[in-house]
């Protein structure tokens, strides 16, 4: 916490209101699925990161205009944070044509391929491998650019990230590893799926730095990760960064949370990354109660003013739907 | 079809020479797979490359299959055109999720804004000894999935041609080279040139049955053509070259002539490339013209094993194709 107070003071305001901002859109983004779920509204799945707002936004506010990320199902904030347009987000939500993906990848694979948002894969630990290439295409191109690579705890124990982490330091390649750690599989918690106390401790394997961070708190992500971005930037090679966080919902639609006690939940909504962070900017000075306020009322009519808008897009056409399979 | 230059070298070499005359004309081309430096691979068709092209273009990695593909998607979706050598068909199962789930589904999944344009260049096949876990032939795996292409060469002129497709392809394509095929001569140009996939070729003209076979089945299926003819059958052999997208006019126009069809191929029958290809005659007009039920000549239901006799007896030699195109010939008259 002492790094994050000293953040407070020194990072520009206007990164700090950036960092506020993205993270109520994130949460109000994903309210309002819930609501248009419940309304019958919406086809598909989704799956919610309410309560873990800070490891994306706080990770990504970390990058440079032309920085990449890769991410997972349960991306909504990390998409915001790199920049989307959350009306085209909200229409892919809905199988909206002018959906980020024409309607035909919906909430767990939104990409925006050039605002460097190269897309949510839906197979755990998939978009790691996958990583390696992209950050691969960045090294032998001597570009400066670097790569974020999330996944989440339930991504460490698969084959594919012991090979992708383990290339990626033998190449010495642009890109962090950035856990999004909310401690559970679907129902599998970390203590039986792994015999070790942190996710970071893996980074040893690798011969690369480790670091496990309280996902919590937005600025001691976004420092542990502008420390990891340094470095790949400097051709220094990958890093790991388990940002510690909580799901409060369920996996997905499906989930009666059987496996956790509501005692456990409630102990962290208390933790709230959102709260927490207004009450530091306030607290500190920063900003006022109102400053705060008005970024919510802001994100809030960002979000539904884009869900407004987005009910009213065409639905896509069967017609022609093989076009998209093959590349001319 | 073969062009005019006599020169004559191996399907190993032509694949080689594929690589090289696409890595000096593009440097996005790069490859990267197992043992391919120094080594040369496991069969030494990169042999030669990592002096001509550094090791930052002809990149070694662990054994990592996963990686490798991953690596070989990531570097396409952002212009690159890896070549990826997976060591033995056997094990591009451990990279499955990555080609099949990845490669082939994010241009689709993120609505037609992303491609992947890569190679999984692959040797497969049995007749080597190497028994359960390195003789498969998993292509149709491949061929079921959309979004990937799957091309399998059978002679060294289709197998230059047919690669630098592949390369210049914007789209992941599984290319399936079969081992005893490394051997093979045949005439090749030594300029660079195309051949589009999706076309087959007639690799032998007759009019008293078609045989349609792919990779290895289609040498085998000529010689048995030649063994045919000296009893007065005259086999028609096609070559679809590339199993997906599948030249269905071809195959439906040769049967349409010739009334009968043999396929041939050496995976197991059941959802084979065969069964689509026998699906693709019964399903056309050629239907009408049949003289007698499609045939199908597969490898056995079996695992490859290691044994001279046995392994021979696991999949279809020319003796049998001999067999059952003369005995296809007979029916129905």
């Amino acid at each position: 916490m002492g790094d994050s107070r000293r953040l407070l003071n020194h990072l520009p305001r206007e990164k700090l209101s950036w960092m506020l901002q993205k993270m109520c859109e994130t949460r109000y983004f994903e309210e309002k699925a819930e609501e248009l779920y419940a309304r019958g509204l919406v086809h598909g799945t989704m799956h919610l990161s309410i309560g873990m707002e800070a490891s994306p936004v706080g990770s990504i506010a970390a990058l440079e205009p032309g920085d990449l990320i890769i991410h997972h199902h349960r991306g909504h904030g990390h998409t915001i944070a790199k920049g989307a347009d959350i009306t085209l987000m909200m229409a892919e939500f809905l199988g909206k044509e002018p959906g980020y993906c024409r309607g035909r990848g919906g909430s767990m694979h939104i990409a925006d391929i050039p605002g460097g948002n190269l897309g949510a894969t839906g197979v755990v630990a998939s978009g790691i491998p996958t990583a390696v290439g992209v950050a691969l295409a960045l090294q032998m191109r001597r570009s400066d650019r670097v790569l974020l690579c999330f996944f989440g705890d339930g991504a460490t124990n698969s084959g594919e990230f012991h090979e992708g982490v383990n290339l990626a330091s033998v190449w010495k390649l642009p890109v962090v590893f950035i856990c999004d750690n909310n401690q559970y599989g679907m129902s599998m918690p970390i203590r039986r799926a792994m015999n070790i106390d942190h996710i970071a401790t893996r980074a040893v394997a690798y011969g690369i730095p480790g670091q496990t961070v309280d996902g919590n708190d937005v600025l001691a992500v976004y420092e542990a990760v502008r420390v990891a971005v340094g470095r790949a930037r400097l051709g220094q090679g990958p890093s790991l960064v388990d940002n510690v966080t909580y799901r409060w919902r369920g996996h997905s639609k499906s989930d009666r949370n059987l496996y956790r006690s509501q005692e456990e939940i409630e102990a962290w909504k208390r933790k709230c990354p959102i709260a927490r962070f207004k009450a530091a900017l306030v607290d500190s000075g920063v900003m006022t109660r109102e400053e705060v306020e008005t970024i919510e009322q802001q994100a809030r009519a960002t979000v539904d003013r884009a869900a407004e808008e987005a009910l009213t897009f065409p639905e896509p056409s069967p017609e022609h739907l093989e076009d998209e399979v093959y590349a001319p | 079809m073969s062009g005019v230059s006599g020169r004559e070298i191996t399907y190993l070499e032509a694949v080689r020479e594929a690589l090289i005359q696409e890595m000096r004309r593009d440097p996005e081309v790069f490859l990267l797979g197992e043992d391919i430096g120094v080594y040369g691979g496991a069969f030494g068709v990169t042999r030669g490359l990592l002096e001509e092209f550094g090791p930052e273009r002809v990149r070694e990695t662990p054994i990592s299959e996963a990686a490798i593909a991953g690596a070989a998607i990531g570097a396409a979706l952002m212009g690159m055109r890896p070549v990826m050598e997976i060591m033995f068909m056997d094990f591009i199962t451990i990279a499955m999720n990555q080609l099949v789930n990845q490669a082939a589904k994010m241009r689709f999944m993120f609505g037609g804004k992303a491609s992947i344009p890569l190679v999984c260049r692959t040797p497969a096949g049995s007749g080597t000894g190497a028994a359960a876990q390195h003789c498969q032939s998993l292509e149709a795996w491949f061929v079921h999935v959309p979004g990937l292409k799957v091309v399998a060469p059978s002679t060294p002129y289709d197998a230059k041609g047919l690669l630098i497709s592949s390369i210049r392809d914007n789209n992941p394509v599984i290319f399936v080279e079969h081992k005893l095929l490394y051997r093979d001569r045949g005439p090749v140009p030594e300029d660079s040139y195309t051949i589009p996939l999706g076309l087959a070729d007639v690799k032998r003209e007759g009019r008293d049955l078609t045989i349609v076979a792919y990779s290895v089945m289609v040498q085998r299926a000529l010689e048995a053509a030649e063994r045919l003819a000296r009893e007065g059958i005259e086999a028609e052999v096609i070559d679809p070259r590339t199993l997906r997208p599948l030249d269905r006019e071809t195959i439906v126009r040769s049967v349409c002539k010739t009334s009968r069809v043999l396929v041939v191929q050496e995976a197991p029958a059941a959802c084979g490339v065969g069964a689509e290809l026998a699906a693709t005659v019964v399903e056309s007009e050629a239907f009408d013209y049949l003289d007698a039920p499609v045939r199908r000549l597969t490898g056995r239901d079996v695992p490859i094993p290691y044994n001279r006799t046995l392994e021979r007896a696991a999949v279809p030699q020319v003796e049998d194709i001999v067999a059952a195109g003369r005995q296809l010939a007979r029916e129905g008259r």
